[in-house]
């Protein structure tokens, strides 16, 4: 089992495909948060989501965040919390590319974020490697056996965090860069940049294997044996 | 009268109020001591890079005053009241409801609460019926525990209940929990404890199996039958493989806990309730006179 360092989001196909279920990595660069409620939104309700996920790495988390007024903003050197979404890039400083009514305009810094259970967005594994080209995914629990084809065919892979591990999480994440669809809130689209995020497992690469497959195998094997004796 | 009364619901509110981000920030010390025995006996290698994570993060949040784990979950307490404590239920309630809300907004803590049909939020941790509150009324007794669990939905969604027949026996308890716990794989954040309900009626069994994901870990059951199945379940649980976060290895739970009521003639029910890794609880005992005492271990 390999130690990688992956830097997200990827450019090169290699950086997915060299990666083996029960491998370590450890992750750099950006990071999208992403729910139940977000994936509702953008594949039943039909709405695109306002960033780019592209080679992306999507954590499945509700962030708890405290929301910094215009003061603490100043303070931490960022964005123009007040800036309204119709006012010029030129003027605020912002790229053009944030002047999205989806993209809100306030500054958030995290409190605990943490990961939440995956298998119940399994469903929209598929869609978001075709739609989107998202290459990775990451959350705690695993995914079932109906994601290993898809995962396979369209070259992306599922991380396994250690749920519950927030805190350590926390401190993992260097900023909150971008929120959109605030109304959602907790379960917005958030843009995270992260510093040596992990250790994560490899737990479905991009070759047809995953350990949750073949722990349920043995275990229910296991199961047989353990039955015969009670 | 009415002036005393008044004092002990805010009494009461405090002391909520602290316990509830209490349990989430500072596990106890039986749970620590059971992680790091899990850590330190696990083979696998992805089973042991989860726990020494797990030991990590617990450090982490002791150093940086942060959450263990950051699903506040759904605010459960556990009340214990005394006869004569100075306080009706009714003013308990509203005090631990307000406790919980002033927890949530002064923290702040994410707010969990949805309406169960709209979904849309109901308020800081707090809605109808929420928070839950489990009642034991103490004859002879001036004073009031309170226990807080703050349950995460990660676990909870895995619970699990099966009505069970008198003919399958106790075998049938113990291949029920077994099959649930390996169908849960991964998802409850394991290792955890596994809460059991046995004997009662169906909502009575569940209630019990919260009950028993409360209890000092490895504490038994009093009845010499219940807590030989506990050791039982305990090892044959732990042969299952499924390992830390479903990754495969030596160590799937912490331990099971069993609680028990008699039952019908015809009824054998077995309800699971898991509880994840980041078992976390707090207590605090208030006396009659309004002393408080707060109690990590209870």
């Amino acid at each position: 089992m390999a130690v990688y360092e992956v830097t997200f989001p990827i450019t090169d196909e290699a950086e997915i495909l060299k990666l083996r279920a029960g491998d370590e990595v450890v992750v750099q660069g950006h990071i999208i948060g992403i729910r139940d409620r977000t994936q509702i939104r953008i594949f039943d309700q039909g709405v695109e989501p306002p960033m780019d996920l592209k080679g992306a790495f999507l954590l499945h988390t509700a962030p708890g965040v405290r929301k910094l007024d215009q003061g603490d903003a100043r303070g931490a050197g960022s964005q123009e919390p007040q800036a309204s979404p119709a006012v010029p890039s030129e003027m605020t400083g912002r790229p053009a590319a944030n002047i999205n009514p989806a993209i809100s305009t306030s500054k958030y810094e995290p409190v605990c974020i943490g990961t939440t259970t995956s298998a119940r967005m399994v469903r929209f594994t598929e869609p978001l490697g075709t739609q989107y080209g998202v290459r990775a995914i990451c959350g705690k629990g695993g995914f079932p056996d109906v994601a290993i084809e898809p995962m396979q065919r369209l070259g992306m892979v599922y991380f396994a965090i250690v749920g519950g591990a927030a805190a350590l999480e926390t401190t993992q994440i260097e900023e909150i860069e971008e929120v959109a669809w605030e109304e959602l809130m907790p379960e917005c689209l958030w843009k995270f940049r992260v510093k040596d995020f992990g250790p994560l497992t490899v737990g479905i690469d991009a070759h047809g294997n995953s350990l949750y497959h073949d722990v349920q195998t043995a275990a229910t094997k296991k199961l047989e044996e353990l039955f015969a004796r009670l | 009268m009415s002036v005393v009364a008044v004092d002990m619901r805010q009494t009461v509110e405090d002391a909520a109020a602290h316990l509830y981000v209490w349990a989430l920030k500072d596990i106890p010390q039986d749970l620590r001591d059971a992680l790091f025995a899990a850590a330190d006996r696990e083979t696998s290698i992805p089973g042991k890079r989860v726990l020494d994570t797990i030991v990590k993060n617990v450090q982490v949040a002791d150093d940086n005053g942060n959450l263990v784990c950051q699903d506040t979950g759904i605010a459960v307490y556990t009340c214990r009241v005394g006869e004569h404590f100075p306080l009706h239920p009714t003013k308990i309630y509203e005090a631990l409801k307000a406790g919980t809300e002033r927890a949530t907004l002064e923290h702040p803590l994410r707010s969990n609460a949805v309406h169960t049909i709209t979904r849309e939020n109901t308020g800081p941790n707090t809605g109808y019926r929420l928070p839950i509150v489990h009642w034991e009324f103490i004859a002879d007794w001036d004073g009031l525990d309170v226990k807080c669990v703050p349950k995460g939905s990660g676990s909870e969604n895995m619970s699990f209940l099966k009505m069970c027949v008198p003919a399958d026996g106790v075998k049938g308890i113990k291949e029920f929990v077994l099959s649930s716990i390996v169908d849960a794989g991964g998802k409850p954040c394991p290792p955890g404890i596994v809460g059991v309900g046995i004997g009662g009626s169906a909502d009575y069994a569940m209630y019990l199996a919260k009950e028993a994901i409360a209890r000092p870990i490895g504490t038994r059951n009093a009845d010499p039958h219940v807590a030989k199945l506990e050791e039982e379940l305990y090892g044959l649980l732990n042969e299952t493989g499924i390992g830390p976060m479903g990754l495969g290895g030596d160590v799937t739970v912490l331990n099971c806990h069993i609680e028990h009521a008699d039952t019908h003639m015809t009824l054998n029910p077995v309800a699971v309730n898991y509880q994840c890794w980041a078992a976390r609880r707090a207590s605090v005992h208030i006396g009659a006179d309004g002393s408080v005492d707060f109690d990590r271990e209870a």
